[in-house]
């Protein structure tokens, strides 16, 4: 332990106090806005952990999401709230594995398509059920948690999420995943089980999506197949991982926190053009930033450091 | 039974018909182009608007339709993909790129439709009485579309198997790079090919607007069917994007009649899945790698 590393916890540590005390502070407004900044953060910085190292583009996060927030509306009131939790992680673990065990052998495109569909098989799925089984279309989510108390469920998942990161980064598993990211036929022939090691992070990543939808559900009071499984959610992840840069575990955040400013102030001033908009943002971010801001950062960084101590390096 | 085959055969060539424009643009352009169905519902606006503005027959539409559609698509792969490909250092990359750049591309198509024709549902009425057949009824415009959608079929299929430019885009198909040691022009090739893509999807778009409702949202249905088969029928084949494209319809339609409507999603990706773990390649498909 360097002091830099005790220097870094100490303010790592100050900022989160700040971060939990943020109910107490701000109006009711301006906690609702934490509380999306918060899901957001976490839903990218979630599908960054998986497609970042992979490469495989998943459209499938509103799936798990949704999946999270209809296990809280059918079962928040009959049990125990950290049991439900607990359902909700078990529950988008299993289907994570299932998909990924039928699709992560196959070529990465195949599993664009599959995950692009995914959250609308379930969504039908859950539709055809309701409609049949249980003769309810929509459900009221009655539970005993306030807004602050999901804020802070929030903010402990988001510190989950980037311990986790960090670990999976420094084990056997995230040093395999970097292979295979970087060439899969090379990763396959140097031993490493690619299959084994895709399908578990494609889960670790669901279940934290799962969680994070399990949590906000109790802010909507009425929840519905095309509420729970909006697909625009799975879109709007994916630009802001891309925008902050996937190769960093801290990338998606740094594209998070801008965009669900700037979505939550067009959506509310331009409701009839966002969808314009989204696909300009989205294509100037393909175009100009292909790594990312974090991506931008590094290159920055390069350069100021000077032409000469980079060339001794090289 | 016969009524739910029957029912399930037209879906099938329709379905057919909007994979097959995605199935050149993949398997020869190789752009994952993700805002096809957008494109198929904004070629199913303009022939509304023919119809109903000018009164013009949807089917005289095409001649319409199609070129402008062709020109949209090469500017498309001109200005928005070329500099993608040129990017891309490898083939997955050029997915992944391409996959996110007609993404937003779907984005800017479906909310121009929003912005200029909202949220509502279309149709028009064309050709709509009923024609018996087997001793089954089928509406008119139904056969009529599928009646064109053979024809298409047919046709691209002549051209890409019996002339040489549909030899040099089979060639490119298969490895660009050894067409190129041909003499291939492999980019003008694919640029074309593409815009070949652009025109049939419009086409498919002309004729399911003339016995389908739709609306400025419903695109993204018809990208992931149209994903499905092409997948199904292995990338870049025509024989099999029919075959997997009828497989596709007949099973819905049983299910749909026999079992439940709200499960035919369900049926589309259990087929996709079974298909795809039985034979990677697809139905048709070599396996390349």
């Amino acid at each position: 332990m360097t002091p830099r590393h005790i220097a870094t916890g100490l303010v790592a540590l100050a900022a989160l106090t700040l971060l939990a005390l943020v109910p107490r502070l701000v109006n009711p407004y301006h906690l609702a806005l934490a509380i999306s900044l918060l899901q957001y953060t976490v839903l990218a910085t979630a599908w960054g952990l998986f497609s970042g190292p992979t490469r495989y583009v998943s459209l499938a996060t509103t799936a798990f999401f949704g999946i999270g927030a209809y296990t809280v509306a059918v079962l928040g009131e009959v049990l125990p709230w950290p049991v439900v939790l607990l359902i909700a992680a078990a529950l988008g673990m299993v289907i994570a594995a299932l998909v990924g065990l039928s699709t992560l052998r196959l070529s990465g495109v195949h599993f664009v398509i599959f995950t692009f569909g995914l959250a609308e098989l379930v969504r039908q799925l859950v539709v055809w059920f309701e409609v049949n089984k249980s003769r309810v279309l929509g459900r009221y989510v009655f539970v005993d948690i306030t807004q602050s108390d999901i804020y802070w469920q929030l903010l402990l998942l988001a510190v989950a999420t980037f311990a986790l990161g960090w670990l999976i980064k420094r084990s056997r598993l995230g040093f395999a995943l970097r292979i295979i990211g970087e060439d899969e036929t090379v990763a396959a022939h140097c031993g490493i089980n690619t299959t084994t090691a895709k399908v578990a992070l494609f889960a670790i990543s669901a279940t934290i999506m799962t969680l994070a939808g399990a949590i906000m559900a109790p802010r909507w009071t009425y929840i519905e197949p095309s509420i729970a499984f909006n697909p625009m959610i799975s879109f709007q992840v994916l630009i802001m991982a891309l925008l902050g840069g996937t190769h960093r575990l801290w990338g998606p955040a740094l594209g998070a926190i801008p965009l669900t400013l700037l979505f939550e102030l067009l959506g509310a001033r331009f409701p009839n053009t966002f969808t314009i908009i989204f696909g300009c943002i989205f294509l100037l971010i393909v175009y100009l930033l292909p790594r990312g801001v974090a991506g931008l950062l590094e290159s920055l960084r390069i350069k100021l450091r000077g032409a000469p101590s980079r060339q001794v390096v090289a | 039974m016969t009524n739910a085959i029957l029912t399930g055969l037209m879906l099938g060539g329709m379905y057919a018909l909007t994979a097959m424009g995605l199935t050149l643009q993949y398997g020869v352009a190789r752009i994952m182009n993700l805002s096809y169905g957008e494109f198929l519902i904004a070629a199913a606006f303009a022939s509304h608007w023919l119809f109903t503005g000018w009164a013009l027959s949807p089917f005289l539409g095409l001649a319409l339709v199609i070129p402008v559609a062709f020109a949209v698509s090469f500017a498309v792969y001109k200005l928005l993909l070329t500099p993608l490909v040129r990017r891309a250092r490898t083939r997955d990359a050029l997915e992944v790129d391409s996959i996110l750049a007609t993404f937003g591309l779907a984005f800017i198509v479906q909310g121009s439709m929003l912005s200029l024709f909202g949220g509502a549902y279309y149709s028009y009425s064309y050709l709509a009485f009923p024609v018996h057949l087997l001793g089954e009824t089928i509406a008119a415009n139904r056969l009529a579309a599928l009646a064109v959608t053979i024809l298409l079929g047919a046709v691209l299929y002549l051209a890409l198997t019996r002339t040489r430019a549909g030899t040099a885009v089979r060639a490119v198909a298969v490895d660009p790079s050894a067409a190129q040691l041909v003499a291939i022009d492999v980019a003008r090739t694919s640029a074309l090919t593409f815009a070949l893509g652009g025109a049939l999807v419009a086409a498919a778009g002309v004729l399911v607007s003339t016995f389908l409702t739709f609306s400025a949202s419903s695109g993204v249905v018809f990208t992931m069917k149209a994903l499905i088969i092409v997948v199904m029928g292995g990338i870049g084949n025509i024989l099999g994007c029919v075959i997997a494209g009828l497989l596709l319809g007949v099973s819905e339609a049983l299910v749909a009649s026999f079992v439940d409507p709200g499960l035919t999603l369900a049926v589309n990706f259990a087929l996709f899945l079974t298909v795809l773990l039985v034979k990677p390649a697809g139905l048709f498909g070599r396996a390349t790698r």
